[in-house]
């Protein structure tokens, strides 16, 4: 019990520093949440409420911010971040198929975005501003152009091997 | 003597094809081949932005002979170096060709550049973005320094009226009327803006002006701050371009230590200075009241207008926002003079617009043409046509408030008001191709998914409108559509246009109502005879088929398909099991013979 609490002062710690750095203030509350969820890889509920009081702010006001934009994800995420673009030259150029047979490769089942060992998050986004390479698919921070479901079949089971090597 | 430079486009599509790669055998080559003396590394290879055809990256080009080298491969770097850097002698085996199969050196003169006028891109993809002292080597700062030391505030605001500018982000709206409200407003604090949220799904020259020339912007907005009477401004960029966050806040840094940004400016007095704003994933965050809520911390959501942010806008006060492009045209401006910007384009529209293009399209990335060019000359001579000898269907220009062009108007010329008058707006520039396989009730739907999913919720007709419209449109292309369907569309379409609180809502049917427009009568297929046309849409088609004349039985389908439903021997005709075929098009697209379908 111990440990959790300091684990989990240690955690608000963290969160205090993004805050103090942007002087706590209101305006820079999407830059906060942007920091916290680099660290956390996503925003925790206790986290938000955490923030909220510490800027005094009303917890809609903070949970509003979080849910309207789309980067923020209230959820915890993969390991690799799959983002299959569905802008529409990527759309055109076949980047459904692409996202089906990306979710079937690492598993997916219906309604789920993340895979059960939290290894794999995939998920479509808007315009990636690389439609000349359509289709376009993301990991974590690469960029993969003019793929093909056989390309990116083979590009996940080399991360799928380094996962289970360790 | 004009400078050896060696320019390796770094930007988000090269980088992607494999420009590092290419650059680190270069460096290591120039070691390898004691070259070092006659090409230091440093001074010589030029990391730039994006130059443009990026579907011929990763690109070197060699200065100052202009030799231009595309879809380079690692083992490409050996022979350039030892052929060219060392005795001389272009390779023409890795020359561009053009449409006669002409093999073309000069980088300005393949086909992809030569009907092209660059005035907002006319740095990208030439100089290293990092680098202040190549942008200053270029001119840069130079407007700066003559609006702060020859020019009143009136004079620059004239200066922009004269050229007739007229914003780039979508709307059209003539700058220098812009920039003289906002001085006019009344205001002890006033701000300037840059709208970098680009969100149009198919639009990338907001992005690789960041990325290739940041400067440009930088000294752009600084003029308008001057102009305007401003000492702050923010750029707002959306969060899925993270390299034109580097580079920009990279050459803020820079701005500030040599003393184009901060306090007393050429020792002018003037003081501004620049900060950036992420944005978190929001389309409707790129309208402008929207983006100011975001910048305050808002959520995104847009508020009615007037008042414009021109009299209120950033906490209440006069505010400046104009669109990265629209920006990008204001240094050209100050050196060469309205005369001579007003001097190109058509009778309401000045200047060169960016068009990005995209989809079924030999040649994709950014391309710069005059207002006025025609689309046959933007897709077939600058973009090389459409692949695979398949026929051109149609472009869609705007985006998600666009609309969609026949071959009809392939030479209708290019401005504001002409693209207007046949339901299709110019917008952000985005332009996407589609050949005969795509199918316009699907683009349609595309679009409304779009705007739907991205509507803010504030205002009904758009949050519930969109919905009605997008159901329609879903259940017309799984074969359920009733007759009645395509009258309820246009009449809902009118009044979501009509009644929404914003330009999203505002201009969200459009998609619809443009292929309405034009292609009528695939929506009658579809409902009437349950049928796609354009064999795309899933629960129409039921399944594939490969046509036994045409197969040549390569068995790449069979390889290829995800869910295992084609079989078949070698150099037999192949066949699908309809019972386990997804229509998810794989194949089609796989197909070396087109005999799919
Ligand atoms: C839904 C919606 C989205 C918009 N998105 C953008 C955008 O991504 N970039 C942009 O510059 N303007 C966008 N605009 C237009 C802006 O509201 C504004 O008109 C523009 O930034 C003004 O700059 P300009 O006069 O230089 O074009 C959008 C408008 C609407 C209604
Ligand atoms: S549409 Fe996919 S990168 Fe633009």
């Amino acid at each position: 019990m111990a440990v959790a609490i300091s684990a989990s002062q240690r955690k608000f710690e963290r969160v205090n520093e993004i805050i103090q750095k942007h002087n706590g203030k209101k305006s820079a509350l999407i830059a906060i949440l942007q920091e916290i969820q680099e660290e956390y890889r996503y925003l925790p509920e206790e986290i938000l409420t955490y923030v909220a009081t510490a800027m005094d702010l009303s917890p809609a006001t903070v949970f509003g911010v979080a849910t309207f934009y789309a980067q923020f994800s209230l959820e915890p995420k993969g390991k690799y971040i799959i983002k299959v673009c569905d802008g529409t030259a990527c759309h055109v150029r076949g980047s459904g198929p692409l996202y089906k047979s990306i979710r079937k490769k690492v598993g997916l089942q219906d309604g789920k975005f993340t895979t059960e060992d939290m290894n794999f998050t995939v998920e479509t986004v808007s315009c990636l501003g690389a439609c000349g390479l359509a289709p376009v698919v993301t990991i974590n921070e690469k960029v993969y152009g003019q793929m093909t479901p056989e390309g990116i079949e083979i590009i996940i089971e080399k991360l799928m091997g380094k996962e289970d090597n360790q | 003597m004009a400078n050896k430079e060696i320019l390796i486009c770094t930007g988000t599509g090269c980088l992607s094809s494999g420009a590092e790669d290419i650059e680190a055998r270069l460096v290591e080559l120039l070691k390898q081949h004691d070259l070092e003396k006659e090409y230091p590394v440093k001074e010589v290879i030029k990391k730039t932005g994006c130059l443009g055809p990026c579907s011929l990256g990763p690109t070197m080009i060699i200065m100052p002979e202009k030799t231009f080298y595309g879809r380079l491969q690692v083992s490409d770097v050996e022979i350039i170096v030892e052929e060219h850097l060392m005795k001389g002698e272009v390779v023409s085996s890795l020359l561009t060709e053009d449409s006669h199969h002409h093999p073309i050196e000069d980088y300005t003169q393949i086909d992809f550049m030569k009907g092209q006028m660059r005035i907002a891109l006319r740095n990208t993809g030439l100089l290293d973005p990092n680098s202040i002292n190549d942008y200053i080597a270029k001119d840069g700062y130079k407007a700066l320094h003559k609006v702060l030391t020859e020019m009143s505030q009136e004079q620059v605001i004239e200066e922009i009226k004269t050229s007739q500018l007229r914003g780039r982000g979508g709307a059209g709206f003539p700058t220098g009327l812009k920039w003289e409200f906002t001085r006019k407003a009344v205001g002890d604090q006033k701000y300037v803006v840059c709208n970098a949220d680009e969100g149009d799904p198919g639009a990338f020259m907001d992005r690789s002006i960041l990325e290739g020339d940041p400067h440009s912007i930088i000294e752009a907005m600084t003029i308008a701050g001057y102009s305007v009477g401003a000492g702050q401004g923010y750029v707002y960029v959306r969060a899925e371009y993270p390299l034109a966050v580097k580079n920009l806040s990279l050459a803020i840094e820079d701005a500030r230590l040599a003393g184009y940004l901060g306090e007393d400016i050429f020792n002018t007095g003037f003081k501004f200075d620049l900060e950036i704003r992420v944005g978190a994933g929001a389309f409707v965050c790129g309208e402008e009241t929207a983006l100011i809520a975001s910048i305050e911390g808002e959520r995104g959501q847009p508020r009615p207008k007037p008042p414009f942010p021109a009299n209120s806008g950033l906490w209440g006060k006069p505010t400046l926002i104009n669109n990265v492009e629209t920006y990008a045209n204001i240094v050209p401006i100050i050196l060469q003079g309205s005369s001579w910007f007003n001097s190109i384009g058509t009778e309401t529209s000045k200047g060169t617009k960016v068009f990005a293009i995209a989809g079924d399209v030999n040649q994709t990335g950014l391309i710069e043409v005059p207002m006025g060019t025609t689309l046959r000359e933007i897709i077939f001579d600058i973009a090389g046509g459409i692949p695979g000898g398949r026929e051109f269907k149609a472009a869609q220009t705007g985006g998600p408030s666009g609309g969609t062009i026949p071959p009809e108007y392939l030479d209708l010329p290019i401005d504001y008001e002409s693209l207007k008058k046949i339901g299709a707006i110019v917008g952000s520039g985005g332009l996407i191709v589609m050949d005969d396989r795509s199918c316009m009730v699907d683009v349609a739907r595309y679009f409304l998914d779009f705007t739907q999913d991205e509507s803010c919720g504030k205002c009904i007709p758009c949050r519930i409108g969109t919905k009605r419209m997008l159901e329609i449109l879903e259940r017309i292309t799984i074969g359920e559509g009733q007759s009645g369907d395509i009258d309820r569309l246009i009449s809902l379409g009118n009044t979501i246009k009509e009644t929404s609180l914003c330009g999203l809502g505002q201009t969200a049917p459009n998609p619809v109502l443009s292929t309405l427009q034009f292609f009528r009568d695939e929506y009658e297929t579809h409902i009437n005879e349950k049928n796609c046309p354009a064999r795309h849409c899933k629960a129409l088609v039921g399944s594939y088929t490969i046509d036994p004349e045409k197969c040549v039985g390569c068995g790449l389908c069979a390889k290829k398909c995800p869910v295992e439903a084609i079989k078949g021997e070698k150099k037999q005709p192949y066949k699908i099991n309809s019972d386990k075929c997804t229509v998810c098009g794989v194949c089609v697209t796989t197909c070396p013979v087109d005999a799919i379908s």
